[in-house]
């Protein structure tokens, strides 16, 4: 795509419109698509990267180990999805970086930063900063509350077979397109790294990922996740650091240098990325409260035994995520030294090799020679393959769990039968994961993880805020209030220039949303709708469920009467 | 009704204190975390050029990067000054209100 040779000249900056943030959210979360998707004739011819196919060999190796080990412990349900409680903070925060830190995240935001300079450290930061709030607001409570899924903590006082429906449909909406997006992510990345097919590479996921989940259940999925958050951690550690070792450790002089090869004024403040206000905020916001929102990761949070281990793994998880995304910006910048004009990593028409997104990996060529670019070639398949394994989860936990053993057998359930019913889930959902990623192959999904978060923002996470923090807060309006999040996201989604132009092909300029994201509309629609429903609904369920607040409060607070770890 | 275990706990006056505290804290960061990030967004939404600033004469370095730098940091800081605090003196006031009343 000739967008990429525009993007570094000067002028093409001023060109930027309100719709720009747009184009940079689908260019940075899911990079590959239709920039690499464009690059792959020059790809293809590439020789298969034997180096890079043999760590990632190993890296799988290992992890069918660790699956095996740990089908020796998955024997009951609570092992399954939460690897019995047993896992400790500072394991579980790596996890969670683990689970969080996807190849999108590093591939696309070191090459927002080649691209853009400033402009990719404001994208990084939104991802950072919802941690926090996790922390202050929401990580112990969901812990003493909950059990196996959030749904739990939503339908500790409320009916559970709505709040079932409602969380389940939450969890596998986002599940559903972020896997998409990982999916056909997958298949670019790996086409352009290991010279494989896509076919190939989708069903390589694809069965890997059902591997880990169905016989390792949390406890695998855990400890792929670890390592690969300690390869992926290690290895963009390795590359900063020798970004900063040619320049002894002084940023000015990486910084000049990006200046005197990039030849533009915006290098170093903000460019065309929050040229909106509103859609900047918007975005904040959704990444912000997403994060909070994210089935797969507030799930973790169950796999500790108590709500101080719950706390010390999102301090972890916290430290470790922002650490890396200190580091793609050093690493973005090192692109821009050393990549972005080097003939090496182009090709004739001046453009990256592989696409846009290749920055970091051709700069692991450039400091580490082709052994380091074979090392992050695997991490950064491993990095996709652990955090579609932790989405396979989530999404087989909300329909046994949530809807098999709560709404179908009202809780009747044994732990075999959920158990079972988890696996044959794990299945079918990794098949149509690999249906879904060869359907979308051509199709832009950029703005699919977006839109994950939005969902995330406007459904699940006020839902889950107002259960536990208002007395007034009840089944209807959780319920109510949520769907009308889910949807209202949905629907603004779909008709923002992402996917109204970008993805159907309406003409530009013409999509009826302009906005590129909903949550500054969608997130406090819901809150208003949760509010107005919850006040309106009046019976004697409302007023059980008001009075049954105390109890739940005092459990939030305290932790007393909350599930315990398993023990084996 | 909420049981009388409950009930008995909304009155312990440390656990009063508890909520009183923790809540403070949590929601006090909280704010202090939105305040940096949308005054973050809404500089360089309103004034790009004050990021676009170099921190001193002839240097490279611009505001902006200490201020995002900064904003990162920060999340780190404030995460662990809470967990460090909820360690050490939450933790232990749980544990004296649920000895007192769940035991008694």
């Amino acid at each position: 795509m000739r967008v990429t040779e525009q993007r570094v000249s000067p002028q093409a900056k001023t060109l930027k419109t309100a719709g720009f943030s747009a184009v940079a959210l689908l260019m940075a979360i899911l990079p590959s698509l239709s920039w690499a998707a464009e690059a792959i004739g020059e790809t293809q011819k590439q020789e298969t990267n034997w180096v890079a196919i043999g760590m990632f060999v190993f890296f799988v190796l290992i992890t069918l180990g660790i699956t095996k080990w740990a089908a020796s412990r998955t024997r009951s349900a609570a092992d399954f999805y939460t690897a019995g409680g047993g896992i400790t903070g500072f394991q579980n925060g790596l996890a969670i970086g683990g689970d969080y830190m996807s190849a999108a995240s590093f591939l696309g935001i070191s090459a927002m930063v080649m691209a853009s300079g400033f402009d990719g450290l404001i994208y990084a930061i939104g991802f950072q900063v919802g941690w926090p709030i996790i922390t202050f607001l929401i990580a112990e409570r969901l812990r003493n509350l909950g059990r196996f899924t959030f749904a739990d903590v939503i339908a500790y006082r409320f009916k559970q077979t709505p709040v079932r429906i409602f969380a389940a449909a939450g969890t596998l909406v986002v599940v559903a397109f972020y896997l998409i997006a990982q999916m056909v992510g997958a298949g670019q990345l790996i086409k352009l790294l290991f010279g494989l097919d896509y076919i190939y590479a989708v069903v390589i996921v694809g069965v890997l990922m059902m591997v880990y989940v169905l016989f390792g259940g949390m406890t695998a999925t855990t400890w792929v996740q670890i390592v690969k958050a300690c390869m992926l951690l290690g290895g963009a550690t390795f590359m900063a650091f020798m970004v900063m070792l040619h320049y002894g450790f002084n940023p000015e002089k990486l910084f000049a240098a990006a200046i005197d090869v990039k030849k533009s004024t915006t290098t170093m403040g903000p460019g065309g990325f929050v040229s909106n206000p509103i859609s900047g905020i918007s975005l904040g916001m959704a990444l912000m409260f997403g994060t909070a929102g994210l089935p797969h990761i507030l799930m973790r949070f169950f796999t500790v035994p108590n709500a101080k281990e719950a706390r010390k793994s999102v301090m972890w998880a916290t430290t470790w995520i922002g650490y890396f995304y200190l580091l793609t910006f050093i690493i973005g910048f090192g692109a821009i030294v050393f990549v972005s004009k080097n003939p090496e990593f182009l090709d004739p028409n001046g453009a990256l090799r592989g696409g846009a997104n290749m920055a970091a990996v051709h700069l692991a060529n450039a400091v580490g020679g082709n052994a380091f670019l074979g090392f992050m070639s695997a991490v950064a398949f491993a990095t996709i393959l652990a955090v579609v394994a932790g989405l396979t989860l989530s999404g087989a936990s909300a329909v046994s769990h949530d809807i098999y053993a709560s709404v179908i057998k009202k809780g009747k359930a044994t732990s075999q039968e959920e158990l079972r019913v988890s696996k044959i889930t794990t299945i079918g959902l990794g098949i149509v994961a690999v249906l879904l990623g060869i359907a979308f192959e051509k199709q832009n999904v950029a703005f699919m993880v977006g839109l994950a978060f939005a969902i995330a923002a406007s459904a699940n996470f006020p839902a889950l805020f107002l259960s536990i923090l208002w007395k007034r807060c009840t089944t209807k309006g959780a319920v109510i209030g949520g769907f009308i999040g889910l949807i209202s996201a949905l629907t603004m989604t779909v008709l923002s220039p992402a996917v109204w132009e970008a993805t159907l092909g309406f003409a530009k300029g013409s999509a009826p949303f302009p906005y590129s994201s909903p949550a500054i509309f969608s997130m406090p629609l819901a809150f208003i709708c949760i509010w107005i429903f919850s006040m309106l609904d009046t019976g004697a369920q409302a007023k059980k469920e008001q009075e049954d607040f105390e109890d739940q409060k005092i459990r939030s607070e305290t932790g007393l009467g909350a599930s315990k770890a398993s023990s084996h | 009704m909420a049981s009388e275990l409950t009930q008995r706990i909304q009155q312990n006056p440390q656990y009063q204190q508890l909520l009183k505290t923790r809540n403070t804290l949590g929601w006090s960061l909280t704010i202090v975390v939105l305040l940096a990030y949308y005054g973050f967004i809404a500089i360089i939404a309103f004034d790009k050029s004050l990021f676009a600033t170099p921190v001193a004469e002839g240097w490279f370095t611009t505001w902006g990067i200490p201020a995002g730098f900064g904003v990162i940091v920060l999340t780190i800081v404030l995460t662990a000054i809470y967990v460090q605090k909820a360690n050490r003196d939450f933790d232990r006031m749980v544990e004296e209100i649920l000895q007192k009343e769940v035991k008694s």
